[in-house]
Parts: C-alpha cells; structure tokens; sequence
C-alpha cells in the first residue's frame, strides 16, 4: 500500500457540521458490525425486547378483541351518540397521525436543510411513521360502520353512476392519508435497499441470506447506481416535505371547513402542523431513551441528537402555545355569543379539567426544556416526552368533544362518555405499534447503516476508517472538533 | 478472454477509489464502474455518470399525476355526475385542489423511487462482479474499480499492472 497517497488526501478539513454525531473511535468495518449485528444476531436482544414485544402482542390482541366486538355489534358500541358523531375513533386517529409526521419531517425535511444529524434517528423514526399511519387508518376505516365497504371512498366506474363528492375533506383526507401512507413505504424502502445489501452479505444462515438478498433487489453499490439513488433520494425529500405540511393541513380541514363553533378558524392548518411534529418528536424521544441504552447505540445516538430533538419539541410546542392563545382571541373577541360560550365550556364547563392539564402539560411542563441540564437528562426527557404524548390526545379530545357537544342549537347540546371498547381500541392500537416496532427492531436495522459509515468518512476528514495507523488522524480530527 | 468480465482492484478508503479511478480515466479507460459501501462524493464526476432522465421522468409523472386529479374531478363533479353540495359552482375548482397536489406528489414520488430502479436495471438477479473476491465487504469497507474486458484499452497484463501502481491492495481477474 502507497502511503504517500494517504498523506497527500488526509490534509482535507473535518466537516464542522458532523462534530459530536457520533462518539468513539468508529470505523466503516465497527459501524457496519455494530448495526447489522443487532439485526443478524439474537442474543442481541435482551429481556428488554421480550417484555416490549410480549406487551404489545398482549395489546395488540386486545385490538383484534375490539374490532371483532364491533363488527358484530356496531360502532354504537362505542361512547359516540347525537351530536359526537366522531368521539375517540377521531381523536385517536389524528393523534397517531400526527405522531407520524415528526419521522418524515426528520428524513425528508432534514435532509434537504443539508442536517447531518438526521441520519442517525432518520430510520427508525420512518418505522414511527409507518407504524402510527397504520394505527391510525384503522379508525376512519372502522368508524364507516361497513369497513367492508371501504373502498367506495375511492373513485372507480361503478354500477350506480355515482362518484365522490370530491368537495368533502373527509374524501380529500382518503386521498392524504392513502398517498403519505403509500409515499412513506416508498421512501423507507428505498432507504432500505443499501443496507439490506450490507445483511445480505454478512449473514450466514442461507434463509436469511436469501430474504435479504432478494429485498437488497441486486443492489452492488455502483457509483452510477449511488449517483442515481442519491438523486431519487432528494427527490423524494423534497416531495414528502410539502407531503407531510399538507397531510396534516388537510386533516385540520376536517374541522376547520366545518361551521361547528371552535372549529371554523384559519390558524388550524398551520397549528396542526406543529402539534403534529410536537407529539411526533416526543415519541421519537420515547423510543430513543429506551433504544439507545438496550442497543448501546449511545455512540450513535448521542446526547447530541437528543438534545436537538428536545429543541425541536419547544420549539414546535411554542407554536402550538401560541395556537392555544389565538383560539381563545378569536372565540372571545369574535363577538358571536356562540364561540364565546363554547370558549367558556371548554375552559369552564364540565371538559375544563381536560383543558387546563392540557395546558399544564404541553404549554407549561415542556418550558423546562429551556433549561440545558433537563435536555441533557434522559429520564427528563422521556417523561416530558410521555407528558407531551399526553396533552396532545386532550388536545384532541378537547377539540373534537367540546365543540361537537355545543353546536349552535341548544336543543342538539349532549354530553360524551367513552365506554370500555373505546378504550380498548385505543389501548390495542398501542399495542399494535409497540409490536410492529420491535418486530422491525428485530428484523431491519434501526439505524442507517450506510449513512453511519458516510458520517465516519466526514468525521474523518478522509476516508480511512478502516486502518488503525491513521486512527491518530481521526483523533486529531476529534480534538480539533472538541477545540471548536 | 470472451470469459472474462474484468479487472477489479480493492481499494481500503474511498480516497484511494478516487484517486484511482481519476487515474484511470485520465489513462483512456472508459468501460469501468466503481464500487463503494456508501455513495463517494465526486465519483460519479469522474466516472462520467450524468443522466438527466430521473428528474424529467418524476417532473412529467408529476403534470400527469395533477393532471389526472384535476380532470377526473372537474370530469365527474361538472359533466359526469354533477349534483349541487352547498350551492356551490358545480365546477368549483378550489375544492379540487387538495385531491389533485396529493396525486401529484403520489404520482411523481413513485416515479423516483421505481425510475431509480428501472434504470439502474434492479432487481436483477446476479451480476459478474458478485464474482469477486471478497466483493461481500463492498457493503462494508471495502472500495472497488472494475476495468471491464469489452473497454478498448483493456489488456489483462497491462491494465493489472495499471491498477496495482494505483495503491490497489489486490487485483483480480473476474469471470463472468
């Protein structure tokens, strides 16, 4: 091996914006082992991954109870009556999608802000996505009352002559939720297919060799291929970037194209978007906290990531803040007496509890994050986190429950109670998340394996992860680093 | 030599790659790929690849995907099946906006992920390079040049000698 070559090439600067991603001495060969052995090898998974798993196949079989429950019996099982036609079929189902939104925001948006940090969190956070999408289609689909009959949300020539009414935006939600759905696999797969390679070629059992030879799809890493992947890559960035603004803006349509009193305001759309990326950041610390110390993957999720994270959730929290104060403007100076009593329900009424903790937990609870201790303390993070998840279903109960229980006429005022079926739906779509997740930590890696070993290459400052003689450059590149 | 694929030396670092692969396209090589564990920037440069196709195709499935939400919306709600919801226009274009951008994204977003596929002609079954030696760590650390035997300046003594003189740490002679 020429070592004038090396020499000539390890002058190059080490990129600033990768310092502190990633912690210890890596190298494209550790990176590689340390990732793909969590998902080639067993032992790998602990006590930890058994209870989680036994958890949510508990739960998740409490869902398959439910939904045969109601398929028998109806949605009137259910706590939903005249006037809360939506109850928590609705709640849920914009709390699970809003969940999703933070794992395309952090591999699509992140990606084309140039962030080097999403390459970390991006996977299993796209996993998020799917997982909570999934969740959260069961409930408009259920709550058809003929699931059966799903399919005639979808325009197809049919015996009746009737289409669509393409003017609803509970049509123009099937046409969100089925594309970001559809768009979020793509983008995962693609994602996928680098490192389905890399298991392809470290596994030995010939079975799992051939399952990931054939999702690899042939992959060779040609550098015609790599230029054309990292084209389709972008691409696809900047299409599930507007994506994921309009699904949510779409889903605040369902209220705010409605007349009902509370609903019928221009800040929905961009209020739900941050709520949405809120609550998806707070789950993306849930199952970070917990990941990082079961996998050690501490070296590559560092304190670092999790402080950006944190940052991310005040500062989307803050605009969601911000949503709270101007519903209360614009229903209490909105002059129509309507909006103003159905303000005063919802802070004074017989919902108020839900909403004053609402507002202790996501406008009051998360300004700790201001504070850099509490964002460099995991268990505070995890349970501001939990506490975030928490005020962001009341919001949604607030929102869906209040305003349908006092509409303009007072003759149609009523009063919601969920029952336990509503509970146990909502408990089993926990359960069914929690299962797809750690089946996906078991078989897929969690973390991007090819993005890791780029990250080595930039941290280097040149490409030579895989010799010990030049890990003093490395470490030269990492004082540097630290100096800064 | 019809037996012959090609040259491919294994290089440890992506910079080596480079370098080597600069060298070879300055020396008259032409039919040669690189292969890497993760994308090298400026590799493609050198190597020549520069294929507008991608972004074309995604733009035009893209018009096509808007066009076929707009139409199918204004076709059936106006002509097809008009019916008066809300006393609106029964061609009331802005409420078919929302419909129309998610099939656009839908649309061209499948046209990146498939087109990224289709020509780089995956999923294919198996490919000459598969045969060589140690080529499973090209997932991992290990970097390739590959000088095919259908390339001009091609000459198994010649071209082995070249690319040993790059820094390659072995050079094989892969069947097809």
């Amino acid at each position: 091996m020429d070592n004038s070559l090396h020499t000539s090439s390890s002058s190059g600067p080490v990129d600033p914006s990768v310092a502190g991603l990633m912690e210890g001495e890596q190298t494209f060969e550790s990176v590689t082992e340390h990732l793909a052995s969590i998902v080639l090898r067993q032992d790998k998974h602990k006590l930890p991954w058994w209870i989680m798993l036994g958890i949510g196949f508990i739960l998740y079989n409490l869902l398959g109870l439910a939904l045969t429950k109601l398929l028998l019996y109806g949605v009137g099982i259910w706590g939903i009556n005249q006037p809360v036609g939506w109850g928590w079929a609705i709640i849920n189902f914009v709390w699970w999608i809003g969940i999703g939104h933070a794992g395309t925001l952090i591999s699509a948006f992140l990606l084309l802000m140039r962030q080097n940090w999403r390459a970390s969190i991006n996977r299993f956070a796209e996993a998020m996505t799917i997982f909570a999408v999934a969740c959260a289609g069961i409930y408009p689909i259920f709550h058809t009352g003929r699931p059966w009959c799903a399919y005639w949300l979808f325009p197809y020539p049919n015996i009746l002559g009737m289409w669509p009414q393409w003017r609803s935006p509970l049509l123009w939600d099937v046409f969100a939720v089925s594309t970001y759905a559809s768009v979020s696999i793509l983008f995962w797969f693609v994602g996928l297919i680098p490192d389905f390679a890399t298991l392809r070629d470290r596994s030995e059992n010939m079975v799992v060799k051939k399952t990931y030879g054939v999702l690899a799809l042939g992959w060779r890493g040609a550098s015609e291929h790599w230029n054309r992947y990292e084209i389709a890559s972008l691409i696809l960035a900047g299409l599930s970037t507007p994506l994921v603004l309009s699904v949510h803006s779409i889903i605040s349509f369902d209220f705010s194209i409605g007349i009902v009193p509370g609903w019928h305001a221009t800040i929905f759309p961009p209020y739900f978007v941050a709520g949405a990326l809120y609550a998806g950041f707070a789950m993306v610390i849930i199952l970070a906290v917990p990941l990082r110390k079961w996998y050690h993957l501490e070296e590559f999720i560092t304190q670092k990531h999790m402080d950006w994270c944190a940052k991310m959730m005040l500062t989307s929290g803050l605009i969601v803040v911000y949503g709270y104060a101007m519903e209360c403007f614009y229903g209490y100076l909105s002059g129509n007496h309507i909006e103003i009593r159905m303000m005063e329900f919802r802070q004074f009424g017989p919902y108020g509890a839900a909403y004053w903790f609402l507002i202790i937990c996501n406008g009051v609870i998360p300004q700790a994050l201001w504070i850099p201790k509490v964002r460099y303390s995991n268990a505070a993070l995890f349970f501001i986190s939990v506490v975030v998840s928490i005020g962001m279903w009341l919001e949604r109960y607030v929102i869906v429950v209040v305003s349908l229980t006092r509409d303009y006429l007072p003759s149609s005022w009523g009063y919601f109670k969920p029952t336990i079926w509503d509970i146990l739906m909502y408990v089993g779509t926990i359960g069914q998340f929690i299962f797809l997740f750690f089946m996906f930590v078991r078989v897929m890696p969690m973390i991007n394996i090819f993005e890791m070993r780029e990250l080595v290459h930039k941290k280097m400052g040149h490409g030579h992860g895989t010799h010990d003689e030049e890990g003093h450059d490395g470490q030269l590149g990492l004082a540097t680093e630290a100096a800064e | 030599m019809s037996n012959i694929y090609g040259l491919v030396a294994e290089f440890d670092s992506p910079d080596t790659l480079l370098r080597g692969a600069e060298a070879a396209r300055e020396a008259g090589y032409r039919k040669m790929e690189a292969y890497s564990p993760f994308p090298v920037h400026g590799l493609s440069e050198v190597m020549g690849h520069d294929d507008p196709r991608l972004p074309w195709a995604v733009f035009i499935m893209g018009v096509i995907g808007c066009a076929t939400g707009f139409g199918l919306e204004s076709w059936t709600a106006a002509v097809n099946y008009p019916f008066n919801i809300g006393g609106k226009p029964y061609f009331s274009w802005p409420n078919f906006i929302p419909v129309a951008y998610e099939l656009t994204i839908l649309f061209a977003a499948f046209t990146a992920g498939l087109s990224m596929l289709i020509l780089n002609g995956l999923p294919r079954y198996h490919h000459s390079i598969f045969n060589t030696p140690r080529f499973e760590r090209a997932s991992s650390d290990l970097f390739f040049l590959c000088i095919e035997a259908r390339d001009g300046k091609y000459d198994a003594e010649e071209t082995t000698q070249f690319l040993e003189n790059l820094g390659a740490q072995l050079v094989s002679e892969v069947e097809k």
